[in-house]
């Protein structure tokens, strides 16, 4: 349709190792969501504004919209799929999901931030999120769900 | 559309030397990948990914400076001590380029490259008197970075060369200070960039946003060696007026830009200076 | 109870239209004019595309009426002769390769023969942007009450102010998106919306076929606040007439920049006021003007206006009010339905002009508000008599007390004294909002819903009434589960899937909590009657006789309601005298604003929000509800700004429309007054749009405190702040 080859490229998802051939013109966020069908992850402004379609890149929060299917090669991603549910029981309890659009997004940097509580020393938890727009919560249900995760807040 | 993916610097520098087309060196992709599938050039021209070229990544220290890799990104930066301790205001403008998931992925160099007059980082490279190094299959050549544009969106990088790394020289600072007045706290683009660094080579004062590229202002620093700290915003004015002129546009107004950068000027050089 | 479907969503298993993969689907884009308005000359394609694989639709395709049915039929679903706006759509394109079809879409070129459009509303327009009747003011309405010029005449002071408010985006995080498909005979359309039956009416209207022939069904809907009311239903016509054209699914999902370039946004307003106070500040005489700009078509216009006009004379008493309002018609995009529905731009003039009417009085603002709060027993402008035992003044005196107001006055006098650059303010804002639909509204619309007794001993909710974030399932889960004495697991919500469930309404107007969910109390009721069970069966005895009923009959039993007023509602829709509103929620906001005099950009540092909306159904939910209100307030009156130019947003992107992040808002602080209202299910009023009325004043005023100015429009961004410093005197930053 396009013309162009398509790229082969292997990379580790969620744990697993994937090897696909993508347009080289396929963002990451539309290899996850339409060539492999890992709809978990939204696609809310395309210019990396919104953090809906946020993922882990080797360990740090990107917005896959804004990262070509190619630059994955030999990278570890992680997606909304691969998170434990178990793990979700404060953000549940605090409102931190409304419409759910966003949600995804926030889940993936708040797990970040729980897993890497020594970010707190330098920044504060309101501007790690700050890459999340949320229209619904006004944020004080993400930030109260993320506070209890860390066991910082009663 | 085509893409280059090569494992090597010497390959890169081959394929940007031997392409017909221009290719464009994509690093994190932060800049060139917004709107990209509703961008009409996104599909016709060619992309020389870096991502895989090793050499060119991480943070460098030397007797007498410090450089950053073209893939050294703002996160890069953020969480090194080292760079805290002695270019604190290197973090601090990082700490402003989008959010956790930019800083991840945006590179110092592509910041250079991109251009934009509203860059966060190249205000504060510039005020550190940063040269970049470009490199191409003839050899490397060093340009200032306050010689690096000529014009809007206009860098003195030729087709065949590649940012390598910027080089920071490390001079003791009296005082640097970075200041971005944005639309709101984070995830913003500048309406009005500052960096301001005073070493013995005399002060450094860079503005964004408020021309046609990031500029350095040197008649505001004449203004500062000869006659000391101003008593107020406004005598900073006539030189404000010789180094910058700002317009009206979706972002802001010129009248705007032009009072608020002598006010966070003004309050800048005052704060730990003197 | 936690969110029924919260899992779902924080796992990223919830499934919205852009999710739904469907075998054979095609890619479906709108082509749109560019122009403001004019006659379409000629549409051109461009030879270098291969036509003939893909679809094309222009209104010769549309088989019953080109009109998006709502109030009007005014609005095309393509435009035949004439664009009435930019970005109004004209053609209809689909391919299974959502790159070509993009492609396509700038390969045709609509021209068009330009006409001079009318696109300011405060000027009156000329002969030749006339396009509706002879002032082309889509409709007029009035409150009067009293003795309106006597009393200005012998008031001991007359206040004037004119206000402005902008046009404000929604910024749902998921865009609007429609799937459609044929089965045996029958249109399928499913998507991102509010209203089914809006877009079911539209449909069998646009599509020429019987109520059976269209089935409108819900996906999970990534946010709404009144954005994915009435538009839905032009992209749900699209998504229709390509899927008949080429016999395949199709599914259009708008790009963050179509959504906001061509989709509703709230109401630009205009409101004057004129104020007549006594010697002791209280309130004699409110003249109000309101002028609102409707955009090209009639859409939801009138019904925005009136909720507007119906709140503009704030919660106070007064013996003398007369509010005209209009509506016009211009050339930009239809104004449409945004959470709060007109009465945020009225509230924010009357809150800021009740700060000025302290000032010209020599009150504080808090005492001015408090010798004129309603009162139980006191009568609103449309005369509809106040009693439901909520104590206004109390809530402003907690909402006072618990920002600190005269604590931090201090402090912030003495931060004025010490601080080259930084200045605080506290100001405040008092309101109300009234729930469900407007006047007779509700008793037109004849709300429907069935609750069914399911074989296994489980109760079926069938509302139209969605989910958008808001908490309907769980609220109803709840509702039915105390009526019926069942835990939340045993009561399922059906989807809201127009082939299933009776039509309950649209989901908007505050309505859904106070009005549906007394229906889903009525017919849990009706089918304890239908079970012949006792009024006071609850738990075992339901599950036992539901089983039984559906062993014995081989049928479920159904519970019905209907939609009833209230006893006592009554209303005028000729004189707009009476009970406007069946119930009010009641709120008061204190905002604590800092102003950098360096940059003039203002950051809100704390903000305490007090309601009382009735008996709280839900404590998280609710919270969030009003947070995240807030939150949209506190945007709109500081940053969230449309630019137009002729007749087109030039900032639709969110990297220059600016929403608030995480870090530029401090932790909301909410309480609620529980006055229970007997008309609502246990005790609840209306909640989601009363917390967007008071953020913008409460803000601006504390703006206005803080360095002495006095602002009259939003959003308050600092360059227009700056210009107002600089118009103030004696105002400029002492140097150190």
């Amino acid at each position: 349709m396009h013309g162009s080859p398509e790229l082969p490229l292997s990379f580790t998802l969620n744990g697993d190792a994937v090897s696909v051939e993508a347009d080289p013109a396929a963002r990451l966020l539309d290899l996850l969501r339409y060539d492999l069908g890992m709809t978990g992850t939204k696609e809310g402004c395309g210019e990396g504004e919104c953090g809906a379609c946020t993922v882990w890149i080797d360990g740090l929060p990107a917005d896959s919209c804004l990262v070509p299917a190619f630059q994955v090669d030999g990278r570890e991603v992680r997606t909304i799929e691969s998170v434990d549910p178990a793990r979700l029981g404060p953000l549940l309890s605090s409102g931190a999901t409304q419409c759910g659009a966003c949600t995804p997004g926030v889940v993936m940097t708040g797990l970040w931030i729980l897993e890497n509580p020594g970010l707190l020393r330098s920044h504060a938890i309101r501007e790690l999120m700050a890459g999340n727009l949320c229209r619904c919560t006004g944020y004080d249900g993400i930030i109260e769900g993320i506070e209890a995760a860390l066991g910082t807040r009663s | 559309m085509k893409v280059e993916r090569p494992r090597a610097l010497a390959a890169a520098l081959g394929l940007l030397g031997d392409a017909a087309a221009p290719l464009v060196p994509l690093a994190g992709g932060t800049d060139l990948l917004v709107h990209w599938p509703v961008r009409p050039d996104a599909r016709t021209r060619g992309y020389l990914d870096l991502q895989r070229l090793d050499e060119l990544r991480g943070i460098r220290w030397s007797e007498d400076a410090l450089e950053l890799g073209a893939l050294a990104t703002y996160w890069d930066v953020i969480t090194d001590s080292r760079v805290g301790a002695e270019f604190p205001i290197l973090v601090e403008a990082a700490r402003q380029v989008g959010a956790i998931q930019i800083q991840s992925r945006g590179t110092w160099a592509g910041n250079v490259a991109n251009g934009s007059p509203a860059a966060d980082g190249v205000p504060v490279l510039m005020a550190f008197g940063a040269v970049i190094v470009l490199e191409s299959r003839q050899g490397r050549r060093e340009v200032p970075l306050d010689a690096y544009y000529s014009g809007y969106r206009e860098g003195a990088r030729r087709e065949a060369e590649l940012i390598v790394a910027i080089r920071i020289p490390r001079r003791a600072h009296a005082l640097q200070r970075f200041v971005k007045v944005g639309p709101r706290r984070a995830q913003a683009i500048a309406k009005v960039g500052l960096a301001v660094a005073r070493s013995e080579e005399g002060w450094r004062v860079v503005a964004a946003s408020v021309a046609p590229t990031v500029r350095r202002c040197r008649a505001v620093e004449r203004r500062l060696e000869e006659r000391g700290l101003p008593g107020s915003p406004e005598e900073l004015d006539d030189a404000l007026r010789a180094d910058v002129a700002p317009i009206d546009d979706l972002r802001s107004t010129a009248d705007y830009r032009a009072r608020v950068l002598a006010r966070v000027l003004f309050d800048a050089t005052r704060k730990g200076g003197a | 109870m936690e969110r029924i479907e919260g899992l779902a969503k924080l796992t990223g298993r919830e499934r919205y239209v852009d999710d739904l993969q469907v075998d054979g689907a095609l890619w479906g884009m709108t082509v749109r004019s560019r122009a403001p308005r004019g006659r379409i000359r000629e549409i051109r394609f461009d030879p270098a595309v291969d036509w003939s694989e893909i679809v094309v639709v222009d209104h010769r395709d549309i088989p019953g009426a080109n009109e998006v049915l709502l109030i009007e039929p005014d609005q095309p679903v393509l435009a035949a002769e004439r664009v009435r706006h930019v970005h109004e759509p004209v053609l209809l394109l689909a391919h299974p390769s959502r790159e070509v079809v993009r492609r396509a879409a700038h390969a045709i070129e609509i021209e068009v023969d330009p006409e001079p459009p009318y696109l300011d509303v405060s000027v009156p327009p000329r002969p030749d942007q006339l396009q509706r009747g002879e002032d082309n003011v889509f409709k007029r309405l009035r409150i009067e009450k009293g003795d309106v010029d006597t009393a200005l005449a012998r008031a001991a002071r007359v206040v004037e102010g004119e206000y402005r408010t902008g046009a404000q985006e929604h910024v749902y995080i998921e865009t609007q998106g429609m799937l459609a498909w044929e089965e045996n005979g029958v249109v399928f359309i499913k998507g991102s919306l509010q209203c089914p039956y809006y877009v079911h009416k539209a449909a069998i209207r646009a599509l020429g076929r019987e109520p059976d022939g269209v089935r409108i069904v819900q996906a999970a809907t990534g946010g709404g606040f009144g954005g994915k009311e009435e538009y839905p239903s032009m992209i749900a016509l699209h998504a229709a007439l390509l899927t008949l054209a080429a016999d395949r699914p199709v599914k259009i999902v708008y790009d963050r920049g179509e959504d906001m370039e061509a989709t509703t946004k709230r109401h630009p307003a205009i409101v004057r006021h004129r104020t007549g106070v006594d010697a002791d500040g209280r309130l004699v005489a409110q003249d109000i003007d309101v002028v609102m700009d409707g955009g090209a078509y009639v859409t939801l216009s009138p019904v925005v206006l009136s909720r507007g006009i119906i709140h503009a004379s704030g919660p106070y008493r007064c013996e003398n009010v007369r509010i005209h309002g209009r509506v016009m018609l211009t050339n930009s995009p239809p104004h449409g339905a945004f959470r709060g529905f007109g009465a945020p731009q009225t509230h924010f003039a009357n809150e800021r002009h009740m700060d000025v009417v302290a000032a010209a009085a020599g009150l504080d603002p808090i005492e001015l508000r408090r010798r004129n709060l309603l009162l139980d027993g006191d009568e609103t402008a449309t005369g509809q008599r106040i009693v439901d035992g909520v104590d206004r003044i109390a809530l402003l005196d907690q909402a006072v007390d618990l920002s600190g107001w005269r604590e931090k006055e201090a402090a912030h006098a003495e931060l004025a004294r010490t601080d080259p650059w930084l200045r605080r303010g506290m100001g405040l804002a008092c309101f109300h909002h009234g729930a469900g639909f407007t006047g007779s509204g509700e008793v037109m619309l004849a709300s429907r819903l069935d609750v069914a007794g399911l074989p296994d001993g489980r109760v079926e909710v069938r509302s139209a009434n969605i989910e958008m974030g808001q908490g309907t399932l769980t609220i109803f889960t709840a509702i039915a589960a105390a009526r019926l004495g069942l835990a939340p697991s045993e009561v399922a919500i059906a989807e809201a899937d127009t082939g299933r469930v009776p039509n309950s309404g649209p989901t908007v107007a505050s309505r859904t909590a106070m009005i549906v969910g007394r229906l889903v109390e009525e017919a849990c009721d009706d089918l304890r009657l239908r079970l012949g069970l006792p009024a006071d069966a609850r738990g075992e005895e339901i599950r036992q006789a539901v089983r039984e009923h559906a062993r014995a009959t081989g049928e479920e039993t159904v519970g019905r309601a209907e939609y009833e007023p209230p006893r006592g509602v009554l209303w005028d829709d000729a004189t707009y005298r009476g009970d406007a509103y069946a119930a009010y929620g009641w709120g008061a906001y204190v905002a604590e604003v800092e102003v950098d005099l360096r940059t003039w950009a203002t950051r809100v540092v704390d903000f305490v929000a007090v309601q009382d909306v009735g008996t709280v159904l839900h404590r998280t939910l609710a919270a969030g509800q009003v947070q995240g209100g807030v939150a949209q307030g506190i945007g709109w009156a500081l940053m969230e700004e449309c630019r137009w130019k002729d007749g087109a947003m030039q900032n639709a992107q969110l990297t220059n429309y600016i929403v608030p992040t995480s870090f530029d808002l401090p932790p909301i602080r909410v309480h609620f007054g529980e006055t229970p209202w007997p008309g609502g299910p246990m005790g609840a009023k209306g909640l989601g749009e009363l917390p967007i009325d008071g953020p913008a004043p409460a803000v601006v005023n504390a703006v206005a405190r803080a360095i002495g100015v006095a602002p009259t429009e939003i959003p308050l961004t600092p360059e227009r702040l700056m210009d107002l410093d600089r118009r103030a005197e004696g105002r400029h930053a002492r140097i150190a």
